[in-house]
């Protein structure tokens, strides 16, 4: 395998293959809590991608000398440190979006997608290889937000980024919002039904059984 | 070495990862590091950050001004703006040697803050300052509508609003919440619509000119109260308080009065 073939596949796999909210399920309170509108969507999965990519890069730089015991908390005050400048950076720009996005830039910390990215693969692979994966994987991440995303605000309220797409009922249009698209449970049925469509053409994604029903009930003597 | 070998790099290179020096060293490293990064963003974005504030601020008074019945036709015969006034809250009267212009520089001076004994800081704030800047609206009797800037303790921190009362200085008009850090969810929803909504209308004094103002526990019953939110018990509370101390007589009670005789 050449290098540029395992950059590639570094940086697609997280995109459908191995992408990180539909196959490892990881991530996905901030992808039901900011999938209301396209626009915070995109907000949100600019800044996670951001703070994975830099957060990977100087975790590799510095990989040889994090000390065992504390590796947890010396990933985390980066990751921590890099969410607060971009939130820092989203109030003095985008103050609008920022609002909107309320608490859940903040919760980038947390989110077990950067530590999962940072702990499994950042810790052991050089700068290069680790900012490509930790891209890829933001960007599978920004996928999945942006399609739930778009199709939420889409049905919800007709609309896309903010402009109006369908022609709304109430406006002489065709078009009802439906506004359970808005609630955050839509959100989980979309996350799942597009797990299941994702598992149902590539087979090989679906989970194993945790256990397997007895053949046939015995019966009593 | 200490420590279990079970990364290749480490082996390789050998270096004395687990040792206690280059563990507590390396915790004040990143650390350390990680306060510069942080500290200086937020020091270089402040003022993008404040001039954001500003203007939030005006669109919200803006906001709260039409969204009170009447208001709107007034403040068009007025030129659009609000006349801005900075008053002496120890006089209740039109600051004499402060202007709009000099209450920045006037602020920044110790000397003209308030501290605060125990018993009538109510809504903590340690301090207050002794000029501060209001909004009025006039029509032909006088004054129509007051915007007062109050601030308080909440739950999680400082709570900002802007407080419109209506021209006999005794009922509430409107509020807006211009900065909060109270739960989302819970307290947070002072800044809804939907809370703001019951303050038109409440009656600030009794008779008797004591400040009754209270955020209910459940739904509003008295003329004095608004609804309280339901898990935010807290941040109700730190309303009231800074409802009560600002309209109460060492914030904007002298300026009501002298409003009301017709002093202003």
């Amino acid at each position: 395998m050449t290098a540029r073939t395992s950059f590639w596949t570094t940086l697609s796999d997280p995109l459908i293959r191995q992408n990180p909210v539909t196959l490892q399920i990881l991530g996905i309170c901030s992808a039901l809590a900011v999938t209301t509108t396209l626009a915070t969507a995109v907000t949100m999965s600019a800044s996670l991608t951001v703070v994975l990519t830099l957060a990977a890069g100087i975790i590799s730089v510095i990989r040889r000398h994090i000390p065992d015991t504390i590796r947890l908390i010396v990933q985390i005050v980066i990751v921590a440190s890099l969410v607060i400048i971009i939130d820092q950076i989203l109030q003095a720009y985008f103050a609008a979006i920022s609002r909107a996005l309320s608490v859940y830039v903040g919760l980038i910390t947390t989110n077990c997608l950067v530590l999962g990215r940072t702990e499994t693969f950042a810790r052991h692979h050089a700068p290069g290889p680790s900012m490509i994966d930790a891209f890829g994987n933001g960007l599978g991440y920004s996928l999945v937000l942006i399609v739930i995303g778009a199709i939420r605000e889409l049905f919800g309220r007709g609309q896309l980024f903010g402009y109006n797409i369908l022609p709304l009922a109430d406006q002489g249009g065709w078009f009802t919002p439906l506004s359970l698209l808005l609630l955050a449970p839509s959100a989980f049925f979309l996350l799942g039904g597009l797990v299941w469509a994702l598992r149902s053409i590539w087979v090989e994604q679906a989970e194993p059984p945790e256990h397997t029903p007895p053949l046939k009930p015995r019966s009593a003597k | 070495m200490a420590g279990t070998e079970w990364n290749p790099w480490r082996r390789l290179l050998a270096l004395p990862n687990e040792s206690r020096t280059k563990t507590i060293a390396m915790a004040f490293l990143v650390s350390g590091l990680c306060a510069i990064l942080v500290s200086s963003a937020t020091v270089l974005l402040r003022p993008i950050q404040t001039a954001n504030r500003a203007a939030e601020e005006q669109a919200q008074i803006e906001d709260l001004v039409s969204g009170i019945p009447g208001m709107t036709a007034l403040l068009e015969n007025a030129g659009g703006t609000l006349s801005t006034v900075v008053i002496d809250l120890k006089t209740g009267r039109a600051a004499q040697n402060v202007t709009r212009a000099t209450l920045d520089a006037a602020l920044a001076d110790p000397a003209n803050w308030t501290i605060l004994d125990a018993g009538a800081d109510l809504a903590g704030l340690g301090q207050r300052p002794d000029y501060v800047q209001i909004f009025l609206l006039r029509n032909s009797n006088g004054i129509a509508l007051a915007l007062l800037p109050v601030t308080g303790q909440g739950y999680g921190g400082r709570i900002d609003a802007i407080l419109a009362v209506h021209g006999d200085m005794n009922k509430i008009a409107g509020i807006a919440i211009t900065q909060h850090s109270e739960t989302p969810g819970l307290g947070g929803r002072i800044a809804d619509r939907s809370w703001q909504d019951s303050f038109p209308g409440t009656t600030i004094r009794d008779d008797s000119g004591a400040v009754r103002f209270n955020v209910a526990r459940g739904a509003a019953t008295t003329a004095f109260e608004v609804d309280g939110i339901t898990g935010a018990t807290r941040t109700g509370s730190g309303v009231t308080r800074m409802m009560r101390f600002w309209l109460g007589p060492d914030g904007y009670g002298p300026l009501l009065d002298a409003i009301q005789r017709g002093e202003f």
